[in-house]
Protein backbone atom coordinates (compact mmCIF):
# COMPACT_ATOMS: atom_id res chain seq x y z
CA UNK A 1 0.00 0.00 0.00
CA UNK A 2 2.94 2.35 1.12
CA UNK A 3 4.61 1.94 -2.36
CA UNK A 4 6.58 4.34 -3.94
CA UNK A 5 4.86 4.40 -7.02
CA UNK A 6 1.36 3.99 -5.82
CA UNK A 7 0.23 7.58 -5.31
CA UNK A 8 1.16 7.87 -9.08
CA UNK A 9 -0.86 4.47 -9.51
CA UNK A 10 -4.14 6.04 -8.06
CA UNK A 11 -3.88 9.32 -9.34
CA UNK A 12 -2.88 8.34 -12.90
CA UNK A 13 -5.83 7.62 -14.72
CA UNK A 14 -7.85 10.95 -13.44
CA UNK A 15 -5.11 12.40 -14.41
CA UNK A 16 -4.27 11.33 -18.30
CA UNK A 17 -8.38 12.08 -18.70
CA UNK A 18 -7.74 15.94 -17.58
CA UNK A 19 -4.33 16.22 -19.59
CA UNK A 20 -6.21 14.49 -22.77
CA UNK A 21 -9.20 16.39 -22.48
CA UNK A 22 -8.68 19.54 -20.13
CA UNK A 23 -5.15 20.54 -20.66
CA UNK A 24 -4.65 19.55 -24.58
CA UNK A 25 -7.41 21.08 -25.57
CA UNK A 26 -6.49 24.29 -23.96
CA UNK A 27 -2.95 23.96 -25.97
CA UNK A 28 -4.55 23.12 -28.81
CA UNK A 29 -6.78 26.18 -28.96
CA UNK A 30 -3.27 28.40 -29.06
CA UNK A 31 -2.52 26.87 -32.72
CA UNK A 32 -5.85 26.51 -33.54
CA UNK A 33 -6.00 30.50 -32.76
CA UNK A 34 -3.39 31.23 -35.26
CA UNK A 35 -4.32 29.50 -38.05
CA UNK A 36 -5.75 31.55 -41.29
CA UNK A 37 -8.28 30.14 -43.90
CA UNK A 38 -11.79 29.32 -43.88
CA UNK A 39 -14.39 26.92 -42.79
CA UNK A 40 -15.46 25.45 -45.95
CA UNK A 41 -11.25 25.09 -47.72
CA UNK A 42 -9.64 24.62 -43.66
CA UNK A 43 -7.43 25.95 -42.00
CA UNK A 44 -3.77 26.31 -41.78
CA UNK A 45 -1.09 27.04 -39.07
CA UNK A 46 0.35 30.66 -40.35
CA UNK A 47 1.53 32.03 -36.97
CA UNK A 48 -1.31 34.90 -37.21
CA UNK A 49 -0.62 36.51 -33.98
CA UNK A 50 -2.57 39.48 -35.54
CA UNK A 51 -5.49 37.50 -34.72
CA UNK A 52 -5.26 38.79 -31.40
CA UNK A 53 -4.98 42.79 -31.58
CA UNK A 54 -8.37 41.88 -34.19
CA UNK A 55 -10.38 40.30 -32.31
CA UNK A 56 -9.63 42.00 -29.32
CA UNK A 57 -10.20 45.55 -31.29
CA UNK A 58 -13.33 43.90 -32.88
CA UNK A 59 -15.11 42.74 -29.99
CA UNK A 60 -13.48 45.26 -27.01
CA UNK A 61 -17.34 46.22 -26.53
CA UNK A 62 -18.34 42.89 -26.02
CA UNK A 63 -15.98 41.74 -23.98
CA UNK A 64 -15.87 45.16 -21.88
CA UNK A 65 -19.94 44.32 -21.18
CA UNK A 66 -19.06 40.52 -20.02
CA UNK A 67 -16.54 42.18 -17.54
CA UNK A 68 -19.14 45.18 -16.43
CA UNK A 69 -22.34 42.19 -16.13
CA UNK A 70 -20.21 40.33 -14.40
CA UNK A 71 -18.65 42.63 -11.90
CA UNK A 72 -21.55 44.05 -11.10
CA UNK A 73 -23.90 40.94 -10.95
CA UNK A 74 -20.78 39.61 -8.66
CA UNK A 75 -20.95 42.76 -6.45
CA UNK A 76 -24.84 42.74 -5.89
CA UNK A 77 -25.14 38.53 -5.27
CA UNK A 78 -21.96 39.82 -2.74
CA UNK A 79 -24.21 42.70 -1.06
CA UNK A 80 -27.10 40.35 -0.82
CA UNK A 81 -25.72 37.36 0.70
CA UNK A 82 -23.19 38.63 3.13
CA UNK A 83 -25.57 39.44 5.71
CA UNK A 84 -28.00 36.19 4.94
CA UNK A 85 -24.82 34.31 5.57
CA UNK A 86 -23.77 35.54 8.79
CA UNK A 87 -27.31 35.86 10.42
CA UNK A 88 -27.09 31.58 9.48
CA UNK A 89 -23.82 31.82 10.89
CA UNK A 90 -23.90 33.52 14.02
CA UNK A 91 -27.87 33.57 14.49
CA UNK A 92 -29.56 30.39 12.35
CA UNK A 93 -29.30 28.61 15.92
CA UNK A 94 -30.66 24.35 15.45
CA UNK A 95 -32.55 25.79 12.46
CA UNK A 96 -29.10 26.20 10.77
CA UNK A 97 -28.74 23.27 8.10
CA UNK A 98 -33.14 24.18 7.22
CA UNK A 99 -31.79 27.42 6.45
CA UNK A 100 -28.93 26.52 4.37
CA UNK A 101 -31.18 24.06 2.96
CA UNK A 102 -33.47 26.70 1.63
CA UNK A 103 -30.92 28.80 0.39
CA UNK A 104 -29.72 25.92 -2.09
CA UNK A 105 -33.09 24.88 -3.30
CA UNK A 106 -32.32 26.56 -6.43
CA UNK A 107 -29.75 24.40 -7.06
CA UNK A 108 -32.22 21.35 -7.46
CA UNK A 109 -34.06 23.62 -10.42
CA UNK A 110 -32.38 22.86 -13.93
CA UNK A 111 -30.15 26.11 -14.72
CA UNK A 112 -32.05 26.68 -18.28
CA UNK A 113 -35.53 26.95 -15.96
CA UNK A 114 -34.22 29.14 -13.32
CA UNK A 115 -33.74 31.49 -16.20
CA UNK A 116 -36.57 31.32 -18.30
CA UNK A 117 -38.58 31.44 -14.88
CA UNK A 118 -37.36 35.37 -15.15
CA UNK A 119 -38.32 35.54 -18.47
CA UNK A 120 -41.62 35.04 -17.85
CA UNK A 121 -41.01 36.99 -14.51
CA UNK A 122 -39.78 40.13 -16.45
CA UNK A 123 -42.04 39.56 -19.78
CA UNK A 124 -43.70 42.71 -20.79
CA UNK A 125 -47.32 41.71 -18.88
CA UNK A 126 -45.27 39.83 -16.23
CA UNK A 127 -45.59 40.00 -12.57
CA UNK A 128 -43.22 43.17 -12.15
CA UNK A 129 -44.14 45.15 -15.51
CA UNK A 130 -47.88 43.91 -15.20
CA UNK A 131 -48.41 45.03 -12.20
CA UNK A 132 -45.98 48.46 -12.48
CA UNK A 133 -48.17 49.08 -15.53
CA UNK A 134 -51.56 48.06 -14.15
CA UNK A 135 -50.88 50.92 -10.67
CA UNK A 136 -49.38 53.72 -13.69
CA UNK A 137 -45.86 54.24 -12.34
CA UNK A 138 -44.43 52.99 -15.68
CA UNK A 139 -45.92 53.62 -19.19
CA UNK A 140 -47.58 51.04 -21.66
CA UNK A 141 -44.16 50.69 -23.50
CA UNK A 142 -41.85 50.03 -20.51
CA UNK A 143 -39.76 46.91 -21.00
CA UNK A 144 -36.97 44.84 -19.17
CA UNK A 145 -36.28 41.96 -21.17
CA UNK A 146 -33.38 42.15 -23.91
CA UNK A 147 -32.04 45.09 -21.51
CA UNK A 148 -28.54 45.07 -19.51
CA UNK A 149 -30.95 44.64 -16.28
CA UNK A 150 -32.72 41.63 -17.24
CA UNK A 151 -29.35 40.26 -18.10
CA UNK A 152 -28.09 41.14 -14.77
CA UNK A 153 -30.82 39.72 -13.32
CA UNK A 154 -30.53 36.63 -14.29
CA UNK A 155 -26.70 36.75 -13.64
CA UNK A 156 -27.42 37.82 -9.99
CA UNK A 157 -29.80 35.38 -9.34
CA UNK A 158 -27.98 32.12 -10.16
CA UNK A 159 -24.96 33.26 -8.44
CA UNK A 160 -26.58 33.65 -5.39
CA UNK A 161 -26.10 30.27 -3.80
CA UNK A 162 -22.53 30.29 -4.75
CA UNK A 163 -21.97 33.22 -3.02
CA UNK A 164 -23.42 32.54 0.29
CA UNK A 165 -21.75 29.04 0.64
CA UNK A 166 -18.35 29.66 0.32
CA UNK A 167 -18.89 33.27 3.15
CA UNK A 168 -21.30 30.80 5.60
CA UNK A 169 -18.23 28.33 6.12
CA UNK A 170 -16.04 31.08 6.52
CA UNK A 171 -17.85 32.38 9.15
CA UNK A 172 -19.09 29.31 10.48
CA UNK A 173 -15.06 28.72 11.23
CA UNK A 174 -14.51 31.79 13.33
CA UNK A 175 -13.89 30.61 16.90
CA UNK A 176 -16.78 32.07 19.17
CA UNK A 177 -14.28 32.92 21.71
CA UNK A 178 -12.50 35.80 19.81
CA UNK A 179 -15.46 37.25 19.21
CA UNK A 180 -16.70 37.25 22.91
CA UNK A 181 -13.10 38.08 23.68
CA UNK A 182 -13.58 41.49 22.13
CA UNK A 183 -17.25 41.67 23.62
CA UNK A 184 -15.18 41.60 27.26
CA UNK A 185 -12.56 44.35 26.13
CA UNK A 186 -15.65 46.69 25.49
CA UNK A 187 -15.52 46.43 21.71
CA UNK A 188 -18.92 47.75 20.44
CA UNK A 189 -21.03 44.90 18.06
CA UNK A 190 -19.86 47.42 15.14
CA UNK A 191 -16.68 47.06 16.07
CA UNK A 192 -16.39 43.43 16.65
CA UNK A 193 -17.73 42.94 13.42
CA UNK A 194 -15.72 45.14 11.33
CA UNK A 195 -12.46 44.21 13.44
CA UNK A 196 -12.91 40.49 13.90
CA UNK A 197 -15.43 39.16 11.79
CA UNK A 198 -15.18 40.76 8.43
CA UNK A 199 -11.48 39.88 8.22
CA UNK A 200 -11.47 36.41 9.40
CA UNK A 201 -14.52 36.01 7.03
CA UNK A 202 -12.71 37.59 4.16
CA UNK A 203 -11.40 34.23 2.38
CA UNK A 204 -14.64 33.01 2.26
CA UNK A 205 -15.85 36.59 0.38
CA UNK A 206 -12.95 36.27 -2.07
CA UNK A 207 -13.73 32.65 -2.88
CA UNK A 208 -17.32 33.67 -3.17
CA UNK A 209 -16.35 36.47 -5.92
CA UNK A 210 -13.84 33.93 -7.64
CA UNK A 211 -15.92 31.32 -8.07
CA UNK A 212 -19.50 33.48 -9.01
CA UNK A 213 -17.18 36.50 -11.45
CA UNK A 214 -15.55 33.48 -13.12
CA UNK A 215 -18.46 31.86 -14.06
CA UNK A 216 -20.57 35.38 -14.89
CA UNK A 217 -18.06 37.39 -16.99
CA UNK A 218 -17.66 33.77 -19.34
CA UNK A 219 -21.73 32.86 -19.10
CA UNK A 220 -24.10 33.37 -22.44
CA UNK A 221 -27.31 31.43 -21.39
CA UNK A 222 -28.49 34.84 -19.43
CA UNK A 223 -27.69 37.17 -22.15
CA UNK A 224 -28.93 34.35 -24.50
CA UNK A 225 -32.41 34.41 -23.82
CA UNK A 226 -33.11 37.50 -21.06
CA UNK A 227 -31.03 39.55 -23.43
CA UNK A 228 -31.03 41.32 -26.62
CA UNK A 229 -28.48 42.58 -29.55
CA UNK A 230 -27.79 45.61 -27.48
CA UNK A 231 -26.55 43.03 -24.37
CA UNK A 232 -24.10 40.26 -26.16
CA UNK A 233 -21.52 39.03 -23.89
CA UNK A 234 -18.28 37.33 -25.07
CA UNK A 235 -19.04 34.23 -24.13
CA UNK A 236 -22.56 34.75 -27.16
CA UNK A 237 -19.71 35.63 -29.20
CA UNK A 238 -17.35 32.87 -29.02
CA UNK A 239 -20.16 30.31 -29.19
CA UNK A 240 -21.32 31.88 -32.21
CA UNK A 241 -18.15 31.75 -33.98
CA UNK A 242 -17.62 28.64 -32.98
CA UNK A 243 -20.32 26.72 -33.14
CA UNK A 244 -22.70 28.68 -35.67
CA UNK A 245 -19.90 30.46 -38.32
CA UNK A 246 -17.02 27.83 -37.81
CA UNK A 247 -14.44 31.06 -37.31
CA UNK A 248 -12.16 28.89 -35.52
CA UNK A 249 -9.31 31.15 -34.88
CA UNK A 250 -10.76 33.96 -33.87
CA UNK A 251 -13.29 32.52 -30.83
CA UNK A 252 -10.20 30.43 -30.04
CA UNK A 253 -8.25 33.57 -29.84
CA UNK A 254 -11.30 34.89 -27.97
CA UNK A 255 -11.00 32.29 -25.48
CA UNK A 256 -7.81 32.40 -24.76
CA UNK A 257 -7.94 35.77 -23.71
CA UNK A 258 -10.84 35.81 -21.65
CA UNK A 259 -9.05 32.37 -20.17
CA UNK A 260 -5.72 34.79 -19.88
CA UNK A 261 -7.24 37.62 -18.44
CA UNK A 262 -9.50 35.06 -15.55
CA UNK A 263 -6.19 33.02 -14.60
CA UNK A 264 -4.61 36.67 -14.03
CA UNK A 265 -7.15 37.12 -11.42
CA UNK A 266 -6.96 33.72 -10.01
CA UNK A 267 -3.00 33.92 -9.98
CA UNK A 268 -3.03 37.03 -8.00
CA UNK A 269 -5.47 35.17 -5.65
CA UNK A 270 -3.53 32.19 -5.26
CA UNK A 271 -0.50 34.48 -4.73
CA UNK A 272 -2.72 36.27 -1.86
CA UNK A 273 -4.61 33.26 -0.09
CA UNK A 274 -2.93 30.09 -1.79
CA UNK A 275 -4.66 27.16 -3.80
CA UNK A 276 -5.81 25.36 -0.92
CA UNK A 277 -8.24 27.93 -0.06
CA UNK A 278 -9.72 27.53 -3.37
CA UNK A 279 -10.13 24.28 -3.11
CA UNK A 280 -11.80 24.27 0.15
CA UNK A 281 -14.39 26.65 -0.36
CA UNK A 282 -15.06 25.57 -4.35
CA UNK B 1 -36.34 30.72 16.87
CA UNK B 2 -35.73 32.65 13.80
CA UNK B 3 -35.99 36.25 15.01
CA UNK B 4 -34.99 36.15 18.33
CA UNK B 5 -31.16 36.08 17.73
CA UNK B 6 -30.18 33.41 19.79
CA UNK B 7 -26.37 32.43 19.05
CA UNK B 8 -25.26 29.55 17.53
CA UNK B 9 -24.46 27.60 20.64
CA UNK B 10 -26.88 28.20 22.99
CA UNK B 11 -24.46 28.03 26.13
CA UNK B 12 -22.63 30.95 25.29
CA UNK B 13 -24.25 33.44 23.79
CA UNK B 14 -22.32 35.91 21.43
CA UNK B 15 -22.74 39.29 21.89
CA UNK B 16 -25.01 40.84 19.27
CA UNK B 17 -25.80 44.21 17.69
CA UNK B 18 -29.32 45.54 18.85
CA UNK B 19 -30.35 45.23 14.97
CA UNK B 20 -30.23 41.46 14.76
CA UNK B 21 -33.48 40.97 16.70
CA UNK B 22 -35.27 42.41 13.88
CA UNK B 23 -33.87 44.13 10.31
CA UNK B 24 -31.18 41.18 9.61
CA UNK B 25 -33.96 38.77 10.19
CA UNK B 26 -36.27 40.53 8.42
CA UNK B 27 -33.93 40.93 5.43
CA UNK B 28 -32.85 37.07 5.06
CA UNK B 29 -36.46 36.73 5.13
CA UNK B 30 -36.81 38.41 1.91
CA UNK B 31 -34.23 37.65 0.41
CA UNK B 32 -35.28 33.79 0.87
CA UNK B 33 -38.59 34.45 -0.54
CA UNK B 34 -36.79 36.01 -3.41
CA UNK B 35 -34.44 33.08 -4.44
CA UNK B 36 -37.82 30.94 -4.24
CA UNK B 37 -39.91 33.17 -6.23
CA UNK B 38 -38.64 31.47 -9.99
CA UNK B 39 -39.32 28.07 -7.95
CA UNK B 40 -43.14 28.99 -7.45
CA UNK B 41 -43.57 30.30 -10.79
CA UNK B 42 -42.04 27.14 -12.52
CA UNK B 43 -44.13 24.51 -10.10
CA UNK B 44 -47.33 27.32 -10.55
CA UNK B 45 -47.43 27.34 -14.48
CA UNK B 46 -47.17 23.37 -14.56
CA UNK B 47 -50.82 23.88 -14.13
CA UNK B 48 -51.77 26.80 -16.49
CA UNK B 49 -54.04 25.67 -18.97
CA UNK B 50 -51.79 26.85 -21.74
CA UNK B 51 -53.11 27.16 -25.39
CA UNK B 52 -51.68 25.47 -28.21
CA UNK B 53 -49.31 23.15 -26.12
CA UNK B 54 -46.74 26.42 -24.97
CA UNK B 55 -46.36 28.25 -22.29
CA UNK B 56 -47.99 31.33 -21.98
CA UNK B 57 -47.87 33.85 -19.02
CA UNK B 58 -51.43 34.66 -18.85
CA UNK B 59 -53.05 32.73 -16.76
CA UNK B 60 -56.27 30.29 -18.20
CA UNK B 61 -56.92 27.66 -15.49
CA UNK B 62 -55.96 24.98 -13.43
CA UNK B 63 -55.19 21.62 -14.95
CA UNK B 64 -53.05 18.94 -14.80
CA UNK B 65 -53.15 17.83 -18.34
CA UNK B 66 -49.12 18.78 -18.72
CA UNK B 67 -48.58 15.58 -15.93
CA UNK B 68 -50.35 12.90 -17.61
CA UNK B 69 -48.98 13.97 -21.10
CA UNK B 70 -45.28 14.11 -19.67
CA UNK B 71 -43.82 12.32 -22.57
CA UNK B 72 -45.66 13.15 -25.08
CA UNK B 73 -43.58 15.43 -26.43
CA UNK B 74 -41.01 13.13 -28.20
CA UNK B 75 -37.87 15.07 -29.02
CA UNK B 76 -37.90 16.22 -25.28
CA UNK B 77 -38.46 13.01 -23.65
CA UNK B 78 -35.30 11.95 -25.79
CA UNK B 79 -33.52 15.00 -24.95
CA UNK B 80 -34.68 14.06 -21.32
CA UNK B 81 -32.95 10.28 -21.71
CA UNK B 82 -30.01 11.75 -23.18
CA UNK B 83 -29.09 13.89 -19.80
CA UNK B 84 -29.89 11.04 -17.97
CA UNK B 85 -27.72 8.72 -19.96
CA UNK B 86 -24.99 11.12 -19.60
CA UNK B 87 -25.31 11.97 -16.10
CA UNK B 88 -25.31 8.51 -14.96
CA UNK B 89 -22.86 7.29 -17.18
CA UNK B 90 -20.40 10.12 -16.74
CA UNK B 91 -20.43 10.04 -13.04
CA UNK B 92 -19.71 6.70 -12.72
CA UNK B 93 -16.58 6.97 -14.70
CA UNK B 94 -15.52 10.28 -13.01
CA UNK B 95 -16.10 8.87 -9.37
CA UNK B 96 -14.28 5.11 -10.21
CA UNK B 97 -11.67 7.45 -11.47
CA UNK B 98 -11.21 10.59 -9.70
CA UNK B 99 -11.64 8.26 -5.78
CA UNK B 100 -8.43 7.00 -6.24
CA UNK B 101 -6.72 10.05 -7.14
CA UNK B 102 -7.97 11.87 -4.16
CA UNK B 103 -7.43 9.41 -1.49
CA UNK B 104 -3.28 9.26 -3.02
CA UNK B 105 -3.58 13.65 -2.65
CA UNK B 106 -5.19 13.50 0.37
CA UNK B 107 -2.94 10.63 2.39
CA UNK B 108 0.64 11.05 0.69
CA UNK B 109 3.43 13.49 -0.11
CA UNK B 110 4.91 12.73 -3.27
CA UNK B 111 6.37 14.42 -5.90
CA UNK B 112 4.17 15.97 -8.90
CA UNK B 113 1.44 16.57 -6.20
CA UNK B 114 0.82 20.16 -6.50
CA UNK B 115 1.04 20.51 -10.54
CA UNK B 116 -2.15 18.28 -9.86
CA UNK B 117 -3.81 20.36 -7.68
CA UNK B 118 -3.05 22.64 -10.05
CA UNK B 119 -4.47 20.90 -12.48
CA UNK B 120 -7.79 20.70 -10.40
CA UNK B 121 -7.76 23.82 -9.25
CA UNK B 122 -7.58 25.29 -13.42
CA UNK B 123 -10.11 22.94 -14.13
CA UNK B 124 -12.54 24.02 -11.59
CA UNK B 125 -12.15 27.44 -12.24
CA UNK B 126 -11.32 27.68 -16.00
CA UNK B 127 -14.87 29.52 -17.73
CA UNK B 128 -16.58 26.96 -19.14
CA UNK B 129 -17.23 28.84 -22.26
CA UNK B 130 -13.58 28.40 -22.82
CA UNK B 131 -13.08 24.97 -21.83
CA UNK B 132 -16.14 23.90 -24.33
CA UNK B 133 -14.88 26.04 -26.71
CA UNK B 134 -10.99 24.49 -26.46
CA UNK B 135 -12.54 20.38 -26.33
CA UNK B 136 -14.87 21.62 -29.42
CA UNK B 137 -11.21 22.62 -31.32
CA UNK B 138 -9.55 19.72 -30.06
CA UNK B 139 -12.49 16.94 -31.61
CA UNK B 140 -12.30 19.18 -34.87
CA UNK B 141 -8.66 18.97 -35.05
CA UNK B 142 -8.42 15.11 -34.56
CA UNK B 143 -11.62 14.51 -36.99
CA UNK B 144 -13.60 13.53 -33.84
CA UNK B 145 -17.64 13.21 -34.66
CA UNK B 146 -19.65 15.13 -32.11
CA UNK B 147 -22.74 13.25 -30.40
CA UNK B 148 -23.13 11.20 -27.25
CA UNK B 149 -19.25 9.89 -26.95
CA UNK B 150 -18.02 13.57 -26.92
CA UNK B 151 -20.90 14.93 -24.63
CA UNK B 152 -19.56 11.75 -21.86
CA UNK B 153 -16.04 12.73 -22.17
CA UNK B 154 -16.55 16.41 -21.49
CA UNK B 155 -18.64 15.79 -18.55
CA UNK B 156 -16.14 13.07 -17.06
CA UNK B 157 -13.36 15.80 -17.34
CA UNK B 158 -15.58 18.48 -15.78
CA UNK B 159 -16.94 15.75 -12.92
CA UNK B 160 -13.40 14.29 -12.26
CA UNK B 161 -12.22 17.52 -10.51
CA UNK B 162 -15.37 18.00 -8.79
CA UNK B 163 -14.79 13.81 -6.98
CA UNK B 164 -10.94 15.00 -6.17
CA UNK B 165 -12.42 18.05 -4.46
CA UNK B 166 -15.20 16.19 -2.52
CA UNK B 167 -13.54 12.74 -1.86
CA UNK B 168 -10.54 14.31 -1.11
CA UNK B 169 -12.38 16.61 1.86
CA UNK B 170 -13.69 13.40 3.17
CA UNK B 171 -10.77 11.32 3.39
CA UNK B 172 -8.56 13.94 4.84
CA UNK B 173 -10.42 14.17 8.44
CA UNK B 174 -10.25 10.20 8.74
CA UNK B 175 -8.19 8.42 11.10
CA UNK B 176 -5.26 6.24 10.20
CA UNK B 177 -4.86 4.99 13.34
CA UNK B 178 -8.04 2.43 12.67
CA UNK B 179 -5.94 1.27 9.40
CA UNK B 180 -3.11 0.77 11.78
CA UNK B 181 -5.01 -1.00 14.52
CA UNK B 182 -6.41 -3.48 11.40
CA UNK B 183 -3.28 -3.76 10.19
CA UNK B 184 -1.78 -4.88 13.89
CA UNK B 185 -4.56 -7.32 14.48
CA UNK B 186 -3.35 -8.88 11.18
CA UNK B 187 -5.49 -7.77 8.41
CA UNK B 188 -3.87 -7.45 4.98
CA UNK B 189 -4.02 -4.44 3.39
CA UNK B 190 -6.48 -5.43 0.75
CA UNK B 191 -8.74 -6.76 3.54
CA UNK B 192 -8.48 -3.03 6.18
CA UNK B 193 -9.07 -0.90 2.60
CA UNK B 194 -12.56 -2.95 1.87
CA UNK B 195 -13.72 -3.66 5.66
CA UNK B 196 -12.10 -0.72 7.12
CA UNK B 197 -11.13 2.38 4.65
CA UNK B 198 -13.69 1.55 2.18
CA UNK B 199 -17.16 2.13 4.55
CA UNK B 200 -15.66 5.74 6.30
CA UNK B 201 -15.22 7.37 3.17
CA UNK B 202 -17.96 5.48 1.36
CA UNK B 203 -20.20 8.83 2.32
CA UNK B 204 -17.90 11.10 0.63
CA UNK B 205 -17.80 8.86 -2.47
CA UNK B 206 -21.74 9.07 -2.61
CA UNK B 207 -22.18 12.58 -1.77
CA UNK B 208 -18.98 13.34 -5.06
CA UNK B 209 -21.33 10.73 -6.97
CA UNK B 210 -24.17 13.06 -6.31
CA UNK B 211 -22.89 15.96 -7.14
CA UNK B 212 -21.44 15.02 -10.80
CA UNK B 213 -24.79 13.94 -11.93
CA UNK B 214 -26.49 16.76 -10.82
CA UNK B 215 -23.30 19.07 -12.30
CA UNK B 216 -23.98 16.95 -15.29
CA UNK B 217 -27.72 16.95 -16.23
CA UNK B 218 -28.09 20.48 -15.63
CA UNK B 219 -24.42 21.70 -17.89
CA UNK B 220 -25.59 23.66 -20.73
CA UNK B 221 -22.15 25.33 -21.73
CA UNK B 222 -20.31 23.06 -22.34
CA UNK B 223 -22.38 20.38 -23.54
CA UNK B 224 -23.57 23.17 -26.23
CA UNK B 225 -20.26 22.95 -27.76
CA UNK B 226 -19.46 19.45 -28.26
CA UNK B 227 -23.22 18.33 -28.41
CA UNK B 228 -23.21 18.20 -32.22
CA UNK B 229 -26.76 17.39 -33.32
CA UNK B 230 -27.55 15.22 -30.42
CA UNK B 231 -30.13 17.01 -27.84
CA UNK B 232 -29.63 16.97 -24.26
CA UNK B 233 -32.41 18.41 -22.22
CA UNK B 234 -30.80 21.99 -21.36
CA UNK B 235 -29.97 21.99 -24.91
CA UNK B 236 -33.80 21.09 -26.35
CA UNK B 237 -35.15 23.78 -24.24
CA UNK B 238 -32.46 26.63 -25.31
CA UNK B 239 -33.48 25.67 -28.41
CA UNK B 240 -37.51 25.62 -28.52
CA UNK B 241 -37.28 29.17 -26.41
CA UNK B 242 -37.51 31.01 -30.08
CA UNK B 243 -40.88 28.76 -31.21
CA UNK B 244 -42.17 28.49 -27.40
CA UNK B 245 -41.53 26.16 -24.54
CA UNK B 246 -44.00 23.32 -23.89
CA UNK B 247 -45.56 22.83 -20.25
CA UNK B 248 -43.52 19.47 -19.96
CA UNK B 249 -40.74 21.60 -19.48
CA UNK B 250 -41.85 23.06 -16.51
CA UNK B 251 -43.25 19.48 -15.46
CA UNK B 252 -40.04 17.63 -16.16
CA UNK B 253 -38.07 20.47 -14.15
CA UNK B 254 -40.64 20.17 -11.24
CA UNK B 255 -40.03 16.35 -10.81
CA UNK B 256 -36.42 16.64 -11.10
CA UNK B 257 -36.68 19.28 -8.09
CA UNK B 258 -38.63 17.44 -6.29
CA UNK B 259 -36.87 14.55 -6.45
CA UNK B 260 -34.33 16.75 -5.49
CA UNK B 261 -35.43 18.09 -2.49
CA UNK B 262 -36.87 14.38 -1.17
CA UNK B 263 -33.08 12.96 -1.75
CA UNK B 264 -31.87 16.30 0.36
CA UNK B 265 -34.45 15.87 3.14
CA UNK B 266 -33.67 12.23 3.18
CA UNK B 267 -29.88 12.55 3.73
CA UNK B 268 -30.35 15.65 6.01
CA UNK B 269 -32.67 13.24 8.78
CA UNK B 270 -30.29 10.57 8.31
CA UNK B 271 -27.09 13.12 8.81
CA UNK B 272 -29.19 14.57 11.91
CA UNK B 273 -30.22 11.24 13.46
CA UNK B 274 -26.42 9.74 13.06
CA UNK B 275 -25.56 12.93 14.64
CA UNK B 276 -27.84 12.20 18.29
CA UNK B 277 -29.01 15.47 17.68
CA UNK B 278 -25.13 17.60 18.03
CA UNK B 279 -25.25 20.85 16.13
CA UNK B 280 -25.44 19.88 11.93
CA UNK B 281 -22.58 21.47 10.56
CA UNK B 282 -22.71 21.34 6.63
Amino acid sequence: MKSRIGPYLQSAPAMLWLALFFIVPLLAIVSISLMTGNSIDGYTLTWNFSVFPDALDQYSAQLGRSFLYGGISTLLALIAMYPVAYWIAFHGGRRKSIFLFLLLLPFLVSFIIRILTWQFILSDEGIVLGTLKDLGILGENAHILSTPVAVITGLTYDALPWMALPIYVALEKIDRDLVEAAGDLYASGYQQFRRIILPLSAPGIYAGILLVGIANIGDYLSAQILGGPSTTMIGNIIQTQYVQNGDYPVASALSLMLMLALLLCVFVYARVFGTRTIQEYA
Amino acid sequence: MAGKGISADGARPVRRFPWTRFVLPSYVFVVMAYTLVPIAVMILYTFNKAPNQRLTFSWHGFTTEWYSKLFEVQDLTQALWHSLEVAVISSIIATALGTPAAIALARRRFRGRGAIDLVVVTNLTAPTVVVGASLLGFFIALSVPRGLVTILIAHVAFNIAIVIIVVQARVSGFDESLEEAAADLGAPPWITFWKVTMPLILPGIFSAFLLSFALSIDDYIITSFVAGQTLTFPLWVAGAVKVGIPPQVFVMGTLIFVSGVLIALASLILQRWGDHGETVRT
